[in-house]
């Protein structure tokens, strides 16, 4: 095949496994403090709309931006409020937050379907960018491409080398034990989910301003249930989220042109392809690390400081 | 860095390192502690004594910040002290080592180290930090072994050598040796002998009577969240200690005479089997034999395959082939639980709460749970409410059950008449086999002792027994014969008579085993 075609397919490869590094790298976050927010789909949209919203109306992406995480942490604190403040059931509240994100995001979404805007440039580095085969995947991606490996490097870094993540997976380990050390077991699971909420809410800023730069109702596509899977399918290590947003994200393009090729199998089947990839992604891979996996030990687990 | 020891003064007449008054703590109608007078000096091993619920948690809880007093005051060297959080308690100098280990299975040791240090501390100090540990107090770690892998001996020590890198001034001792042998108990105490030479306060929580009088120079026995008592251990018997902390004598249990052994009842032919959970043990090759009439105690420190070897004797993990466990005679390897009740096996797991009962159902609906299988407890296939709550009054009233209303929820049951009832149920149904996970864990002694009475007359009247305990005390009063259990394989088992305490020790830590 020709290299530039090759090219190609992978630029749009990463720029589909974008929103799910940034949304999936958050909920690990989350996830590694020992909360499970099933919200992530809902924060996606509202941030989603809510970005596009404000890119529309100031005509700036990167007030855009912010306003999505602005809101994705919104949503993400009234979860906070209830799973942690409250202690109520987590599985329970963050399906309420997909289904409230729904809601709100075609609510707030109303007076932009059918809008456009333009994308966001895409970094040139005159020279580099220019490179045969690998300049525009390497130099010449949008933005938040670099922000999704940043975010990344960042989450893996944390985690393992500074004491406030040692804290954080500690807490995720075994609440009662850190709550007994004295750490401030709520603080920082609230802090978690407020940065996972900011990521969700990237995410879905990204679609809307980036990915296909206008609204419409339900465009995060499950891409959020998708993050999360990706995170468990990760034994909840960053780097490997951001393979498995590669494998979604490859299987997702490459169903695409196999149904332009028209190759004689079912759209609606090959459209289903990136779903069964991922699940069978997590299958082969919990089966086989069952004993080893590395599930934060509180995961889902409500804490109540006792006596 | 330890700095210089704390100068060693004479206890007694030195000022006191830490004095409670009247220090008292209630939540909502219920008070865990009433007016507590307390001295620590330096340099002395101060027990604290009493029975589960007796607010001995509670108090250290409020010398180490996580909890605070309703009233009364702390003195710390003499100032009166507030202490608000763990943190500020570390900062003062008081260490404390948890009872249900305060550690993080999945991080290494290092790590779980550097929790508890103060936050100015680097991580990549850590390593030599433990290194400066290891040979001042002989407590040797690898800093990058994940916590799950080690036993509950080492990770006693990292708590400690945690503990010690604070160079505190009071250390508190939450009953440290109920999970080792009484080997590494040995190594502990004269580490605890070494910090008591360089003046540090140590306070001591334990109910192991022996250990109080090897270790401690005073005792302060509380008793309902009072203090019944404060005295020089050394010069009170183990008797006199119990009936202090009980506040009544406490009955010995009484074995049965002529005992006569029938045919083997629970056989155990080979059992190999994978843990279902993530970090458990793996049986292997498991043989055993208990014939009627027969206690045989399984001996092992807690998390070495008692769980796992709980869960296939009473089928809750079903093995690949039937006969690698028989009850009665019958092979029962592929049969789950209810199959094997209907063969007059009874089974008393270790939780109470959760397990063995569900929490929220009431006694009556407890009882169904496990009956069921015999078929009484149904009237035209459906459930008779009646007939269970007639047989939950009859093991009430048989088992001395202390209960709040006619039928209350499991939960409201205090640990140890809870657990009365659960071994109740079992019991009087009369098995021909029992098998008993660690029957008197966190219970009263006076409760204990009915228990093991109880499991003493079933095996008299001809069932065959085993009892899984951690409590060594415990399997020299009942059992017959006693076999150990390390990391999922069982020693041979030997008359309680002839084995001694010392090899039982060996094998729990599996040094028999190696050749």
């Amino acid at each position: 095949m020709n290299p530039d075609i090759i090219e190609l397919v992978l630029i749009t490869i990463v720029t589909a496994a974008t929103p799910l590094v940034i949304a999936g790298v958050g909920e690990l976050v989350v996830e590694r403090s020992g909360v499970l927010n099933l919200g992530v789909e809902g924060m996606m949209i509202v941030g989603a709309a809510i970005g596009f919203a404000a890119a529309f109306l100031t005509g700036s992406a990167l007030i855009g931006a912010l306003a999505a995480i602005a809101s994705g942490m919104l949503m993400s604190a009234l979860f906070g409020l209830l799973a942690i403040g409250l202690a109520a059931n987590q599985v329970a509240s963050g399906l309420a937050l997909t289904i409230l994100g729904l809601g709100t995001a075609g609510l707030a979404g109303a007076g932009f379907v059918g809008q456009k805007r333009d994308s966001v440039p895409h970094l040139y580095i005159p020279g580099l960018s220019d490179l045969p085969f690998v300049g525009k995947l390497i130099f010449g991606q949008d933005p938040f491409v670099y922000l999704g490996v940043a975010l990344v490097a960042g989450v893996a870094w944390f985690l393992r080398r500074t004491r406030a993540g040692l804290t954080l997976r500690a807490v995720g380990e075994n609440h009662a034990s850190a709550h007994a050390l004295g750490m401030r077991v709520r603080r920082i699971r609230f802090l978690a989910v407020l940065f996972g909420g900011a990521c969700a809410g990237l995410a879905g800023g990204y679609l809307s301003l980036v990915y296909t730069p206008f609204w419409s109702p339900g465009m995060t596509a499950g891409r959020g249930w998708i993050a999360l899977a990706l995170v468990v399918f990760a034994s909840w290590r960053p780097w490997r989220v951001y393979a498995g947003a590669l494998l979604f994200g490859g299987a997702t393009v490459l169903q695409l042109h196999a149904q332009a090729a028209s190759i004689g199998l079912p759209g609606q089947l090959l459209s289903a392809l990136p779903y069964l990839a991922t699940i069978l992604a997590l299958v082969v891979l919990s089966a086989r690390d069952r004993r080893g996996s590395i599930a934060p030990g509180s995961l889902g687990a409500p804490f109540v400081p006792d006596r | 860095m330890a700095s210089a020891p704390v100068s060693t003064q004479e206890t007694g007449s030195a000022p006191p390192l830490v004095s409670l008054r009247g220090l008292t703590k209630r939540f909502g109608s219920f008070t865990a502690n009433e007016s507590i007078d307390l001295d620590l000096h330096p340099g002395e091993v101060h027990a604290l004594l009493g029975e589960n619920g007796a607010g001995k948690s509670t108090l250290v809880k409020t010398i180490y910040g996580l909890i605070q007093p309703t009233s009364g005051h702390m003195l710390w060297n003499g100032q009166e002290t507030v202490v608000r959080s763990p943190e500020e308690a570390r900062a003062l100098g008081v260490g404390m080592v948890f009872q249900h280990f305060s550690l993080f299975d999945n991080l290494t040791v290092a790590e779980n180290i550097a929790l508890a240090l103060p936050r100015s501390e680097r991580l990549e100090t850590i390593p030599a930090r433990i290194a400066e540990v290891a040979q001042r107090y002989g407590i040797v770690l690898e800093p990058q072994r994940r916590v799950w892998t080690l036993s509950a001996g080492e990770r006693q020590r990292i708590e400690i050598a945690r503990c010690l890198l604070q160079n505190p001034k009071l250390l508190i001792l939450d009953e440290p040796t109920s999970v080792l042998t009484p080997q590494e108990a040995e190594t502990l105490f004269q580490t605890l002998d070494r910090l008591k030479a360089e003046g540090r306060a140590i306070l001591y929580i334990s109910h192991k009577l022996d250990e109080v009088k090897r270790l401690c120079d005073r005792a302060t026995i509380l008793r309902m969240g009072k203090v019944v008592a404060t005295c020089d251990p050394r010069q009170e018997s183990a008797r006199s200690l119990a009936a202090l902390m009980v506040g009544a004598q406490v009955k010995d249990v009484q074995a049965a005479s002529n005992r006569v052994f029938g045919e083997p009842r629970i056989v155990v032919d080979q059992l190999s089997m994978r843990s279902p959970e993530l970090h458990g043990v793996a049986l292997k090759n498991i043989s055993l034999s208990v014939s009627a009439g027969e206690i045989l105690g399984i001996a092992g420190i807690a998390g070495n395959g008692q769980a796992e070897l709980f869960a296939a004797l009473s089928g809750e993990v079903v093995a690949n082939t039937p006969g690698v466990i028989g009850f009665n005679g019958k092979a029962a390897g592929l049969e789950n639980i209810t199959q094997r009740r209907q063969r007059q096996a009874a089974f008393v797991p270790e939780e109470r709460n959760g397990h063995a009962a569900a929490p929220d159902f009431a006694l009556s609906e407890n009882v169904v749970l496990s009956r069921h299988a015999d078929g009484s407890m149904t009237r035209f296939g459906l459930l008779d409410f009646g007939r269970a709550r007639s047989l939950a009054g009859e093991i009430i009233g048989a088992f001395d059950v202390r209960k709040a209303g006619p039928d209350p929820a499991a939960r409201t049951l205090s640990g140890g008449n809870l657990q009365k009832f659960v071994v109740g149920r079992e019991i009087l149904r009369n098995p021909s086999a029992l098998v008993i996970d660690q029957p008197t864990w966190g219970v009263d002694a006076a409760a204990a002792a009915a228990i093991r009475q109880a499991i003493v007359d079933l095996a008299a009247k001809g069932a065959a027994v085993i009892v899984i305990s951690q409590d060594l005390d415990e399997l020299f009063e009942i059992s017959d014969r006693i076999a150990v259990i390390h990391q999922g394989e069982l020693s041979e088992a030997r008359p309680a008579s002839v084995i001694t305490r010392e090899e039982i020790g060996l094998l729990m830590a599996g040094a028999a085993l190696a050749h």
